[in-house]
């Protein structure tokens, strides 16, 4: 039982990066703009938490920082795809190219550096109790910032006026722009709002849960989150379990391999894409439910009075 | 048709901005490189020297390894030497390029530090008959390449005596990249190492699939530590499986190179990779003009590798071990894969009155008694 | 305050200029970094943009660089213009060197005498069944299911990444290669035939740029290739153009999943000689750029790969020349792509200045 317990908070705390750079990109998916630069976004943002938490010693500093490098890459992507109309995936991976190459290049005094260590306290009472304890309630509060940003942007997303108004100009830029929306200035927001959750995410990575910084360190974990958006076809909820779900597969393949089952590490590495693609089929197949979950802009230029 | 018109301009126009930049440049400021310097003839130019790396410099593992080592040659030989790096190559088609490149821009020896880069360098090395070529942990050589390795499971087997002594639960833990020789003859030298010390130890393996990603390391470390191991060794290249064992409270080791200011509490020893010895000796054989071609693996005894910084708290007993097993490394009396070796099944791997050749140890692709589970064949 | 206005016709004037502007905001961008890095800022720039132009070898290595990112862009530009969004031709690729490395291994192994002029269009064809299959996956779930080809064909890559890593280090591994994730070095018969005696160039660089003339024709002298970019999967304006959208799918996936496929064999085929997991070194990705920087056209392509080659080579000699770290041609190519890609606006809009917003 123990052990169980161990392996759910396991997931939960690798399941917590994908899951706030998942909902940072499904704001910025939900307003119609595809960010391919979550990766290069997060290195970005690990290098510069990682420096801040070096330099002032404060964990809370560190994430802002890296929430605040996140969000100044997002808004230049913004900037070029939003205003100048570029193409959203080639500028998002030319920002993931640069993201990696700034990341490193900033980052080339701060390798085999350490932060100071700061003990996880956990919720108090609750981490006392038996299993629960120890599965659920031992965990960095960064673990429930991201469930809690997850029932904030449902809520937004469903429950309030300008969540409603996000969600029209991801569907049709067009007429929300004729019902005298500011399109491209939502649309900037989104997207610097994603970029900040990446952002929050990366630092996440380099300060809290590896602590350390080496380049490339993020090692494809932007791409997850982007195939996560998906996968949760695009509802907050649904993507927090996609990101416990996808940590979930890496922890238990690495525990069955721990109990000395033995993997070919190649084939149970494939499950989480190929479960992407099996979710995806799933959800693809009923025309109308994607129509109702995909935002119908995704990934398309608009441009006013064209 | 209009559209093909821009796109020549494309072309012309980087040309000429390049062009336009590189003249002002030079007409602000003759190239020192081409200014005859007649007032030293007596001294003989500096031997260029060019290492290839796979990884950067900045990994903190085993590139950084490797550069540590080319500084400190380069450091002990002073003026006589003139290095050079190229970081990040990719094995494949692009290393060959940059060691052609490398060798045809004056450089009399080249190292290549990855076992991918083998094959571009063997091409390579037909066509400079004069350049000398180092590969790491490779077995091609030819008249001008030679190879060389460090025996790093003989410090896996020093980590191996202090975790053996230092466990609690009798479980260790490893995190592995690839299952190749190499990685395994280190998890086998580590379960060996703690088995003299601790007979009950049992060794525990999860594979990452790669030599570096700091986070699934992490993700690793998490779940052996999960399974009740409470001392772990990596053969990955980051400090993330030590600090993940900090946080729990649990121990480890440092890996290529030391990692002691990394984990102060779970830190207990770490197994590193001293290149420069080679590298020194290396650069050495082409300024004697005694390089010959073969294969070099040294280990502990020529002073390559070494474990260190064992904490105080460490019990005598097992320190006192690990400089018996040092003093017989280097004295050629102690052998870490001593007849019999048994594998995992049973199965008799080195019989009595054989001894652990290069080639044995080359072809290791099983676990020792001790070790759960099976190697991954791919199969 | 900057404003954007569309232009009735794109310009020409800008679509010349445009590449220039790019270029030269880079320049002086690398130039800052240089100088701030004590470089001299015009030798700095002089092995980026001349040095691998340096010489018939230089050139001839260019080239190769070139090749699978001409081959594999020229794909990807029929399906963007076609409105079909495949960005996993990293793992058509993969599929492509696992296709035509099969086909070496076997050749190898079997020591089948062939010459090396019949093995070529052998490997050609290997390679691109091999990465059309993988392609028609996507298509297939695409067309079947309607699940979005950009996250399926990215969640292929992999998964091909991964299987190829499978094959070397098992089934496939080179028996007497000390247990290292490689196959046996190829026999000599199945080398690509090469351009010029002692260098690598081979033959499939020729066979890259007849497809960019293919491509061509295709794509503007063909009535399907104007159906296909006209329509697209998009339903509605297909219908009106006649042509099925479902074609349309099929037609642009399987096409840039056999081009990917054939520069993954012929990278295995060619420089590499032997399969091993670092087939690619991010060829699939890089090409998404190119078609973008050669604006999704056949001849733009080809420019586009040679410009990102030419970056990628000189991030090499940079270290190796001036003591640069590989990380600053990182940053180097990300300004020069961001920076085309921001200029390529000005062909469509006009900027204006106005006061106020």
């Amino acid at each position: 039982m123990n052990e169980f317990a161990l392996l759910v908070a396991a997931t939960l705390a690798a399941g917590t990066p994908l899951a706030i750079a998942g909902i940072g990109l499904l704001v910025n998916e939900r307003a119609g703009v595809l960010n391919l630069g979550a990766e290069g976004m997060m290195l970005v943002a690990a290098v510069a938490g990682f420096a801040t938490g070096y330099a002032t010693g404060s964990e809370v500093a560190a994430l802002a920082a890296g929430a605040l490098a996140g969000a100044v890459i997002a808004a230049i992507y913004g900037w070029l795809v939003i205003w100048l109309n570029t193409n959203q995936y080639a500028t998002g991976l030319a920002v993931s190219l640069f993201g990696s190459g700034f990341s490193a290049f900033v980052g080339l005094g701060l390798v085999g550096k350490k932060l100071e260590e700061t003990e996880v306290a956990g919720v108090p009472l609750l981490r006392d109790l038996p299993v629960l304890g120890v599965a659920l309630f031992r965990q960095h509060p960064v673990v429930y910032l991201a469930m809690a940003l997850t029932g904030g942007v449902a809520f937004f997303l469903h429950r309030t006026r300008s969540g409603l108004v996000l969600r029209a100009i991801g569907e049709s830029p067009v007429s929300a722009h004729a019902l005298g929306y500011p399109v491209r200035r939502i649309r900037l927001a989104a997207v610097v709002v994603g970029g900040t959750l990446c952002g929050v995410a990366g630092a996440y990575l380099s300060v809290v849960y590896t602590p350390l910084w080496v380049e490339g360190m993020v090692a494809g974990r932007g791409w997850i989150a982007l195939a996560l958006t998906t996968f949760a076809t695009w509802r907050p909820t649904r993507l927090l379990l996609g990101a416990y779900l996808f940590g979930g597969v890496t922890m238990l393949q690495l525990d069955l391999q721990a109990s000395g089952v033995q993997v070919a590490p190649q084939f149970m590495s494939m499950l989480p894409y190929l479960a992407t693609v099996v979710v995806l089929v799933l959800i693809s197949r009923n025309p109308l439910w994607i129509r109702l979950n995909m935002p119908a802009s995704l990934g398309k230029t608009f441009f006013p009075g064209s | 048709m209009t559209e093909r018109l821009p796109l020549k301009h494309l072309a012309l126009a980087a040309l000429v901005v390049a062009t336009g930049l590189t003249a002002c440049s030079k007409k602000a400021e003759p190239a020192p490189a081409t200014v005859a310097a007649p007032a030293a003839p007596a001294k003989p130019a500096p031997l260029k020297a060019a290492f290839v790396y796979v990884g950067p410099v900045g990994d903190a593992g085993y590139t950084y390894a490797h550069d540590l080592g080319r500084k400190e040659a380069a450091a002990k030989l002073g003026d006589k030497v003139e290095t050079t790096f190229v970081e990040k190559v990719a094995e494949g088609p692009d290393a060959e390029r940059v060691i052609r490149d490398l060798a045809t821009q004056g450089n009399k020896i080249i190292f290549a530090t990855s076992f991918g880069f083998g094959d571009s360098m063997v091409k390579v090395a037909k066509d400079f008959p004069d350049v000398h070529f180092e590969h790491a942990t490779g077995f091609k050589t030819s008249e001008n390449m030679r190879v060389y390795e460090p025996r790093i499971h003989e410090v896996a087997y020093f980590a191996g005596i202090v975790a053996g002594r230092m466990t609690k639960t009798n479980t260790l833990g490893f995190v592995g990249s690839f299952p190749i020789p190499e990685v395994l003859r280190n998890i086998d030298a580590f379960t060996l190492g703690a088995q003299s010390v601790n007979p009950k130890v049992k060794t525990r393996v999860v594979w990452v699939g790669s030599w570096f990603d700091p986070p699934k390391e992490t993700e690793a470390a998490q779940a052996l530590l999960n399974k009740g191991a409470d001392v772990l060794l990596q053969n990955t290249d980051s400090t993330a499986v030590l600090q993940a064992a900090e946080k729990a409270g649990k121990y480890a080791f440092g890996w290529d190179s030391d990692m002691s200011a990394f984990a102060p509490k779970a830190h207990l020893g770490s197994c590193v990779l001293l290149w420069g010895v080679y590298y020194e000796k290396a650069l050495n054989d082409v300024l004697d003009k005694t390089w010959k071609t073969g294969a070099t693996k040294w280990g502990y005894r020529e002073g390559m590798t070494d474990f260190i910084k064992i904490p105080d708290f460490v019990p005598a007993d097992a320190k006192k071990k690990v400089e018996e097993v040092k003093a017989g490394l280097k004295a050629g009396t102690f052998e870490i894969f001593k007849a019999p070796v048994v594998d995992n099944t049973g199965k008799v791997r080195l019989r009595k009155g054989e001894v652990a050749s290069d080639k044995w140890l080359g072809d290791v692709n099983f676990y020792v008694k001790g070790v759960e589970g099976k190697v991954p064949s791919g199969k | 305050m900057i404003r954007l206005e569309p232009r009735a016709t794109p310009s020409m004037a800008m679509s010349i200029l445009s590449p220039v502007i790019a270029l030269a905001i880079t320049a002086a961008a690398g130039a800052a970094l240089f100088t701030a890095l004590g470089k001299d800022p015009g030798q700095a720039l002089s092995v980026f943009f001349l040095e691998p132009f340096n010489g018939v070898r230089a050139i001839s290595e260019l080239a190769l660089k070139s090749t699978p990112l001409v081959l594999i862009a020229l794909g990807l530009a029929l399906c963007y213009r076609s409105n079909v969004w495949n960005i996993g031709a990293e793992g058509q690729f993969l599929m492509g060197a696992i296709g035509g490395g099969g086909l070496a291994l076997w050749v190898t192994t079997a020591e089948i005498g062939m010459s090396r002029w019949l093995f070529f269009p052998l490997v050609i064809l290997a390679g691109a069944m091999a990465g059309a299959a993988w392609a028609g996956v996507v298509a297939l779930l695409r067309d079947r299911f309607n699940a979005n080809e950009i996250l399926v064909s990215l969640m292929l890559v992999y998964v091909a990444n991964l299987f190829l890593s499978w094959l070397v280090f098992g089934p496939w591994k080179d028996p007497q290669g000390y247990n290292f994730p490689q196959t046996v070095s190829f026999a000599a018969n199945t080398e690509l035939p090469r351009v010029i005696r002692g260098m690598r160039l081979h033959w499939g660089t020729a066979v890259a740029l007849v497809a960019a003339v293919v491509m061509w024709l295709f794509m503007f002298r063909t009535f399907t290739g104007i159906q296909l970019q006209v329509g697209g999967p998009a339903p509605a304006a297909a219908r009106y153009a006649g042509f099925s959208s479902r074609a349309a799918i099929w037609t642009t996936l399987l096409v840039s999943g056999g081009l990917s496929g054939v520069a993954g064999a012929f990278e295995v085929a060619g420089p590499m000689g032997q399969l091993t997991p670092h087939v690619s070194a991010g060829y699939g990705f890089t090409a998404i750029i190119v078609a973008f920087v050669g604006r999704l056209h056949p001849l733009g392509c080809i420019l586009g790969s040679v410009v990102l080659s030419m970056f990628l080579i000189g991030g090499e000699l940079a270290q190796s020349r001036i003591g640069l770290p590989s990380a600053l041609a990182g940053v180097f190519q990300g300004v020069l792509l961001l920076s085309l890609l921001a200029c390529d606006t000005l062909i469509h809009y006009r900027p204006r200045w106005s006061r106020g917003s």
